[in-house]
């Protein structure tokens, strides 16, 4: 067990053994190397994403103008669709990182088998946001778990209707709590690197002014780890942004959150203009996040 | 001392079955008979079946769209390995002009959703003739995971001494030969990580899919398309094939997912 510990601290971490970088002049070979992946990224990635802010600011016609974005601010449900992306995002931020960090710092610490708690915890990872939105809804739905057991207890009289379109906030909980359990695992991914990187002497220096554990968390490791965090807010942020079959198989068609009005208006209504512009939408979006997240946490480079 | 880790093994025992047991609500649903799904109030142990899973299996089209996500996941990882590995070999061995530039842009593909891509690929798929085909999922899939294993690749063959790799040279091995007789053999597991993950961001992937696709759908998006119209027994036993393959997957990569966590540079 100990061993596979010690095998999960990533390459980069360990201190370095001889320089992994060739001296001698490398010549054309490094760019002949990144070549393949170059052109591949160009064709499949950047080219499209020109493409697609093209689709989003031309109209049908094919001339350029504001007619398609007219088009999206108009479109039935936008601005519902937007503040529910913007609502979600809100609470699954500060959920999602308390149980990330939870996880993390259990992992980090010595608890004895720390290579399964890690393999569990990293088990959601590999499961679809479909996956994760059909598990949740068999929990939520009418006849499903969760009202099973509440009924079983005593505690409800005949099965509550978690899913209804009356209570979009209801629905967007569940969404939130589907959502925190798929993908919390790749932010205490990047949490345990950030906590690894982190010098004992810290928390040895905290010990011997007898600091206790919450003390530390608060004053030694959350504030070295703020790098990190900020890192895993964008990701988390991002992320949040392209949730989209666990909103249809938790709420079907009565909640659309950005991502799946871009699906609709592409695979419904064989508007690619649209779905292109919602496309971008979401991208500024992330953008606008992730530069607002790096200039309200700045980190100090020394 | 001993009562804090006792709450901590509690801690960790807590937030296993927050991860465990949602799975195995979702396996009793998917291995129960059909009419034991619409049971209500429901028993944490139902009556075990196939019934559900057989109903899912014969329902159309189900084979082979499973069978299509698999060959679409097959190409994925050989294209993003053939064009990760050469890369990530390049950033890990050399210092060269540009490195910190393509590094970044590696890392800042990720702030660009896969919803902006796929809808503009559609219309070049389109143009191209392979739009609804395991190729068209395929090529968006590389694009999506190409960055991932060029960061994992790159971890990895960094962590592969290159002593030995210039010892080899010295004896008169090629390069190549090196690279092949000395660096892959170290550096298959980490390889395989690296595949992995891949493997499971193709398998699971659904917008781009359902973009894609109309007549030929990979499983995911079948399913996705079926979502509303279906019944119960078929969503949980879908949902159930679509959630087995990480058990494997996340047992190859579990050694190297911290290496993952490369994205902290951003």
């Amino acid at each position: 067990m100990s061993g596979r510990t010690t095998a999960s601290v990533p390459a980069d971490l360990q201190p370095p053994r001889s320089s992994p970088v060739r001296r001698r002049r490398p010549g054309w070979a490094p760019y002949l190397l990144l070549a393949p992946s170059v052109v591949y990224l160009v064709v499949f990635f950047v080219v499209p994403l020109l493409q697609g802010l093209r689709l989003a600011f031309t109209g049908e016609d094919g001339a350029w103008g504001l007619a398609t974005v007219h088009e999206l601010l108009n479109d039935p449900g936008f601005w519902s669709s937007v503040w529910n992306t913007l609502i979600m995002l809100a609470i699954i931020l500060p959920v999602q990182l308390v149980l990330a960090l939870a996880m993390s710092l259990l992992v980090n610490s010595k608890l004895r088998g720390s290579g399964f708690w890690f393999y569990v915890y990293m088990l959601p990872l590999g499961i679809s946001e479909l996956t994760s939105g059909i598990i949740w809804y068999s929990i939520f739905t009418q006849q499903g778990w969760l009202n099973s057991v509440l009924q079983d207890l005593g505690i409800i009289s005949h099965p509550y209707i978690w899913l209804s379109y009356q209570h979009q906030l209801l629905i967007i909980a569940t969404i939130v709590v589907a959502e925190a359990w798929r993908s919390t695992s790749i932010i205490v991914i990047i949490l345990v690197g950030g906590l690894q990187a982190i010098p004992r002497e810290y928390s040895e220096a905290a010990d011997v002014f007898y600091a206790s554990p919450w003390q530390k968390l608060w004053h030694v490791t959350l504030p070295l780890l703020r790098p990190t965090l900020r890192t895993a807010l964008i990701l988390r942020t991002v992320l949040a942004f392209e949730v989209f079959a666990t909103v249809i198989a938790l709420a079907g068609s009565s909640l659309s959150v950005l991502a799946t009005k871009a699906n609709n208006a592409y695979t419904q209504f064989q508007e690619p203009h649209l779905a292109a512009a919602y496309g971008i939408l979401i991208m500024l979006l992330s953008l606008l996040s992730t530069a607002l997240f790096l200039v309200l946490l700045p980190v100090r480079t020394e | 001392m001993r009562v804090r880790s006792v709450g901590k093994y509690a801690g960790a025992v807590i937030l296993a079955l927050w991860v465990l047991f949602p799975m195995y609500l979702l396996t009793a649903g998917a291995f129960s008979t059909q009419s034991g799904v619409y049971q209500y109030p429901k028993s944490l142990w139902p009556h075990w079946s196939t019934g559900t899973m057989s109903f899912f299996w014969d329902s159309a089209g189900v084979p082979t769209a499973l069978g299509r996500s698999v060959i679409v996941a097959g190409i994925t990882v050989v294209l993003a390995m053939l064009l990760g590995i050469p890369a990530g070999y390049a950033i890990a061995r050399y210092r060269f002009r540009g490195k910190n530039a393509y590094q970044l842009s590696i890392v800042s593909t990720r702030a660009f959703p896969v919803v902006v891509l796929s809808i503009p690929l559609a219309v070049y798929f389109l143009q191209w003739g392979i739009y609804d085909s395991v190729y068209a999922v395929a090529l968006m899939h590389t694009a999506l995971v190409l960055p991932f294993v060029v960061l994992i690749t790159t971890s990895v063959l960094a962590g592969v001494p290159v002593d030995l790799e210039e010892a080899a040279q010295v004896f008169g091995t090629s390069r190549l030969g090196a690279f092949w007789r000395v660096v892959m053999p170290m550096a298959l597991p980490g390889l395989a990580a690296a595949a992995s993950f891949a493997v499971l961001m193709s398998y699971n992937e659904v917008f781009a899919a359902s973009i894609l696709t109309i007549e030929r759908p990979t499983l995911p998006a079948l399913v996705l398309n079926a979502l509303t119209a279906s019944p119960d027994p078929y969503k949980f036993a879908a949902a159930w094939v679509l959630m087995i393959p990480t058990f494997v997957f996340i047992f190859i990569m579990r050694r190297y997912i911290l290496g993952f966590g490369v994205e902290r540079r951003l």
